[in-house]
């Protein structure tokens, strides 16, 4: 490697070299929880960017955490909603599945199944994400959420999520959700928030991706 | 915008514009492993220009065309935290996996026993037997996919990893096996060691990228 492209090596503004793959994800916005109600990513606020720039967006979730008192009869869920207007109501019209593997530490209870309590069927209601999440000083929950097209004025938007979580009675857990956002509004901001309580650690980034 | 700058917008390769507010590229690579033969492929933090520490939050290896050297081998991996010796890690996971037979005899979506652990400190199970085989017949088989491991330098929480793997699967027609593995390492202690290997024989071909992804511009 060379002249101008080994010049720029290393340079993250004005002319860079490609990344490997293209360079297709760009870094929009970090959200870090410190006993947070909730984590609100609203397009043209504090640096956020959910609009028409990218076709596709994709939320990680590091280490999201409650530290809420364990209650074995409460569903703790980790949960999304989305936004037309701004972040002012996050109550977009949904349906979705969401099925899950499971195994516990004992190394019992092993199963994969649909969770039908928890999808939605034209319900504007949050969309769990990751259910009776562990409330123990190490449990977590990691994973990725990509959001399609949220700027259409002509599609639904779609949205698949995998989360991996540690299940309150110490089990692993990993949830495979999908479904959309049954409007043809643009979609302008989403809202991370627990059933209960608040995000006590952890963070959230968004990307959008160059397409 | 004129100029160099300007040609260079749309690009995808070489020399490309960086995205708005700086940051172009949050993927950074940092490791390619290439396997000939090889008992092991090891990715160790500070050593032969591996990075796995806090650096990046989350880290991905993909794995391209991996190839065993005997039609029983299953791919696997495990970590060793900073300090430790050994890769032995106490793991809690998930295994299942969907499968289709090219004579179209056998297909499902199941939960398999076999491939999770429960607080164990095997290796964990990325795929099933039947990965490659060496007896010439079906020498064009392999394993393809990635792994994501998130948070691995916390003194806080477990470690959680999410694997998604397309392989082929020998028996008396080839399958296409897709394993959906998860879990977690059940350790505050950072993880900076991550070992892959096959359960018998070694890798006999293919790569593993790591890749390590940024949470600032």
């Amino acid at each position: 490697m060379s002249g101008i492209i080994a010049q720029n090596t290393l340079d993250s503004s004005g002319l860079i070299k490609a990344q490997a793959g293209g360079g297709a994800w760009n870094f929009i916005k970090k959200l870090t929880a410190s006993a947070s109600s909730d984590l609100s990513f609203v397009d043209g606020t504090s640096d956020v960017v959910l609009d028409s720039t990218y076709k596709e967006y994709i939320f990680t979730f590091n280490n999201i955490h409650s530290d809420r008192t364990f209650d074995v009869a409460y569903s703790l869920d980790f949960q999304f909603n989305m936004s037309i207007d701004s972040g002012s109501n996050y109550n977009v019209t949904k349906t979705t599945t969401i099925f899950r593997s499971q195994h516990s530490e004992a190394g019992g209870d092993a199963s994969l199944a649909y969770q039908t309590d928890k999808d939605l069927a034209q319900s504007t209601a949050f969309q769990a994400l990751g259910l009776y999440v562990g409330t123990e000083s190490d449990n977590s929950s990691s994973g990725y959420l990509h959001l399609f097209n949220p700027s259409s004025d002509v599609f639904v938007k779609h949205f698949i999520c995998t989360l991996n979580s540690v299940y309150s009675n110490n089990f692993n857990r990993e949830y495979f959700i999908a479904g959309y956002g049954n409007t043809t509004s643009a979609v302008d901001a989403v809202q991370f928030k627990f059933t209960a309580d608040e995000i006590d650690a952890g963070d959230i980034c968004l990307y959008g991706l160059t397409t | 915008m004129t100029g160099i700058i300007s040609d260079n917008v749309g690009r995808t390769s070489g020399l490309i514009k960086a995205a708005s507010g700086g940051g172009g590229g949050v993927w950074t690579k940092i490791k390619t492993l290439t396997a000939s033969a090889d008992a092991t492929l090891d990715f160790v933090d500070g050593s032969d220009d591996v990075t796995l520490d806090s650096t990046y939050p989350i880290y991905v290896f993909k794995f391209i065309n991996i190839h065993a050297a005997t039609d029983t081998a299953i791919f696997s991996f495990q970590g060793n935290a900073s300090g430790g010796s050994g890769y032995n890690e106490t793991i809690t996971s998930t295994y299942f996996e969907s499968y289709h037979q090219e004579n179209d005899a056998d297909s499902s979506l199941t939960y398999n026993t076999s491939g999770d652990q429960g607080q164990g400190t095997a290796f964990q199970n990325l795929s099933q037997q039947g990965l490659g085989v060496a007896d010439g017949t079906e020498d064009d088989m392999c394993l393809n996919g990635e792994l994501w491991l998130f948070g691995l330098s916390s003194t806080t929480f477990v470690k959680h990893f999410i694997s998604s793997i397309n392989y082929n699967d020998k028996s008396a027609s080839v399958y296409s096996n897709n394993t959906f593995v998860s879990g977690y390492f059940n350790t505050t202690s950072a993880i900076d060691e991550i070992q892959f290997k096959m359960s018998a024989d070694e890798i006999d071909s293919g790569k593993i990228k790591l890749y390590g992804l940024k949470d600032s511009a």
